[in-house]
């Protein structure tokens, strides 16, 4: 970076030294770029502006008037709930499997096909979320149809498997493993890159000890990676938030506040009772919603900005 | 199959020099293979036979007999390794199975739909038949404008970033890009709907409002990937042109970009392709249509995502038909982002060459 910074300067300073004086095009393109930085700037700030002008009418109209006749806390608390009950399924699931992933494609396969996995990989990343969602109400969920009835047989104890067992496959569990696969390939990225870049010479010392490759990776890899790993997952996890048609497609809701993963009455999340009230809503209603829009970009925006101040922390480090 | 589980016993019982040996090349697929065989076995038996649960608990006893017989032979330490290696392997084994099935379903089903029609007629007055054509047109249309929009934009603002960029406006807009990335996308379609009811009143459906909502999703992936691109354009062609008494912007509009230039049409088209199939803020923005509209500037607008959950959603009367649709238009979708992305890497890999 810094690299970058003094030579641009010393190219500024030879570009005056030869032609002793600004040019108009120097000017013009100058200010085009500024210009574009500023408008990313001011285009951020509108996101919020606008969402705040639109959704201010549902924190000052009493509850009779707002959507489900409820004080607008009282609307967008179980919502809240079911997106970060999602969501952290989601990560409890993929974070360890990116991990394995990204250590298998770094450490493990080899090293000729390594990048075809990873390419691989991010190719999960690039499917639309809509054929998730499809893949998830068809395919997964009546897959998992008899699993999560043995769950409730046998683990039918534990709050989260209480059953009754949903037999369409639209659950908060079904749901989560969607997303766990949609988050996965942002998780491993991020991972991925920090494995490889695990200085050779701690590896190398590592295996030269005696260390076998798992004992180098439990003490060298794993330990240089964990900040990255920790940001990786909130990426994914500020991912699985704001995810909305695979959430929208797979889950029957009911507006219960559950925890209860198995069956027909979950919650709803917040970007799924957009995408599917908002097409149906207008006037007031569309004020509500646009409030929890902005709920939620406070919630995704809160753990975006933690992953990045754990990976900024990390490469000063 | 059963013979290859013998080596298992023998070598626990004859090899009585505890961590000194090492077991043979083949020793991970033999139990691999004894062990998926012997699960097979008993499941058939008791009439519970499927693949994945042959591969779970086929995976769980390889583990387990693969650290029985290491630990034996090699010690504890090496059959830690051995085991921990085949977990890792399984679990990206479970974290591909995803990817395939979802290829290979969405291949499947989304094939039968797949006709003349699909692509050629729209759906306005039919009931249970009609094409996609409106949908793909209305894809098209509002991913190109919004590229339009975002292009430029990000272009300019990833110069800024790499050959300007100073002080604080650099920093905020650093931290900002990054913030950007993470909006969740029905945001940035409330946003745009926002944007414009302020302008046009409630309910205003447009398909430009589409765009508006993709280019904040998509100006932060193009800065991304331009600034990783404008970053190695080596420094010596900068100073060399420099030396030679170029102006700045020349530098940057006759020697960056041309060199960066395949890097940034790969950034792009990575960008489109991860902004082509979204659906959640086009629900929100460019509303639901049956007839052909190409005029972004004027009245709802169709795509392929919305209309595969459109045609999900609201099946009607001819169910299997209006399924079997909406995986076509899935189908379609993936086709256009593969497609995407395989031409982008392609793309990219001449321009590796040509920068050396």
């Amino acid at each position: 970076m810094t690299s970058v910074d003094t030579t641009t300067n010393a190219g500024q300073l030879l570009a005056a030294a030869s032609g002793g004086r600004r040019r108009r095009g120097d000017r013009v393109f100058s200010r085009t770029a500024v210009v574009a930085a500023v408008t990313i700037l001011a285009l951020l700030a509108g996101v919020a502006i606008f969402l705040v002008l639109e959704g201010f009418p549902a924190f000052t109209h009493s509850a009779a008037e707002l959507p489900e006749g409820k004080d607008f806390l009282d609307y967008v608390a179980p919502l809240a709930f079911g997106t970060v009950l999602a969501a952290a399924l989601a990560a409890l699931v993929a974070v360890p499997l990116a991990v394995a992933v990204a250590l298998f494609i770094t450490h493990i396969a080899p090293p000729r096909i390594a990048l075809t996995l990873g390419y691989l990989v991010d190719l999960l990343a690039a499917i639309p979320s809509i054929i998730y969602g499809l893949w998830g109400i068809f395919v997964l969920g009546p897959a998992a149809v008899p699993v999560m009835k043995w769950l409730e047989e046998k683990l039918g104890f534990v709050p989260f498997f209480q059953g009754p067992a949903s037999v369409t496959g639209r659950t908060m569990l079904v749901a989560g493993l969607v997303l766990a696969v949609m988050i996965l390939p942002i998780v491993s990225a991020v991972a991925r890159e920090a494995f490889a870049q695990t200085p050779r010479r701690l590896q190398e010392g590592a295996q030269a000890l005696g260390a076998t490759r798992w004992e180098m990776i439990r003490m060298t890899v794993l330990p240089f990676g964990k900040s990255s790993v920790i940001s990786g997952a909130m990426l994914g996890l500020g991912r699985a938030l704001g995810e909305t048609m695979a959430v929208t497609i797979i889950l029957s809701v009911s507006g219960a506040v559950t925890f209860n993963l198995i069956s027909q009455a979950n919650p709803s999340t917040i970007a799924a009772n957009i995408a599917l009230d908002f097409p149906e809503s207008s006037g007031l209603a569309i004020n509500a919603l646009i409030a929890t829009g902005l709920v939620l970009f406070a919630i995704t925006l809160v753990t975006n900005m933690g992953a990045r101040a754990i990976i900024a922390r990390s490469n000063q480090e | 199959m059963e013979s290859a589980s013998h080596p298992v016993h023998a070598g626990s019982v004859l090899k009585l020099d505890r961590g000194t040996g090492s077991l043979p090349g083949w020793a991970t697929w033999a139990v691999l293979g004894g062990s998926a065989a012997v699960v097979a076995t008993i499941l058939l038996a008791t009439g519970a036979f499927t693949v994945a649960l042959t591969l779970v608990f086929g995976t769980m006893l390889s583990a387990i007999v693969l650290y029985a017989w290491s630990r034996a032979v090699e010690g504890p330490r090496r059959a830690m390794d051995r085991t921990m290696t085949l977990w890792i392997a399984a679990a990206f084994g479970l974290a591909m199975i995803p990817l395939f099935s979802l290829v290979f379903e969405v291949a499947k089903r989304g094939i039968p739909g797949l006709s003349a029609e699909f692509f050629t007629s729209d759906a306005r007055g039919v009931v249970g038949g009609g094409g996609a054509a409106h949908a793909i047109v209305g894809t098209l249309v509002i991913t190109a404008v919004a590229t339009v929009i975002s292009v430029p934009i990000g272009i300019m603002a990833a110069i800024y970033l790499n050959e300007y960029g100073t002080g604080r406006l650099r920093r905020a807009l650093t931290f900002f890009v990054d913030v950007m990335t993470g909006i969740p996308s029905i945001v940035a379609g409330l946003f745009a709907y926002a944007l414009f009811e302020l302008f046009f009143g409630p309910g205003i459906r447009l398909g430009v409002m589409g765009s508006v909502a993709l280019s904040v999703l998509m100006i932060p992936i193009v800065i991304r990937s331009a600034e990783e691109v404008l970053k190695i354009v080596p420094n010596h062609l900068r100073e060399a042109a420099y030396a030679l008494g170029t102006p700045k912007w020349k530098v940057i509009a006759r020697i960056v970009l041309p060199t960066a230039f395949a890097g940034l049409i790969t950034g792009v088209m990575i960008a489109i392709a991860r902004i082509v199939g979204e659906t959640a803020p086009l629900l929100v923005t460019t509303g639901v249509v049956d007839s052909m509209n190409t005029d972004p500037f004027n009245g709802r607008m169709q795509n392929l995502a919305v209309y595969a959950y459109n045609e999900y959603r609201s099946p009607g009367v001819m169910k299997q038909a209006s399924y079997d649709k909406a995986w076509a238009a899935a189908l379609t979708l993936i086709a256009i982002v593969m497609i995407l992305n395989v031409a982008a890497r392609l793309v990219y890999r001449r321009y590796k060459t040509e920068i050396r």
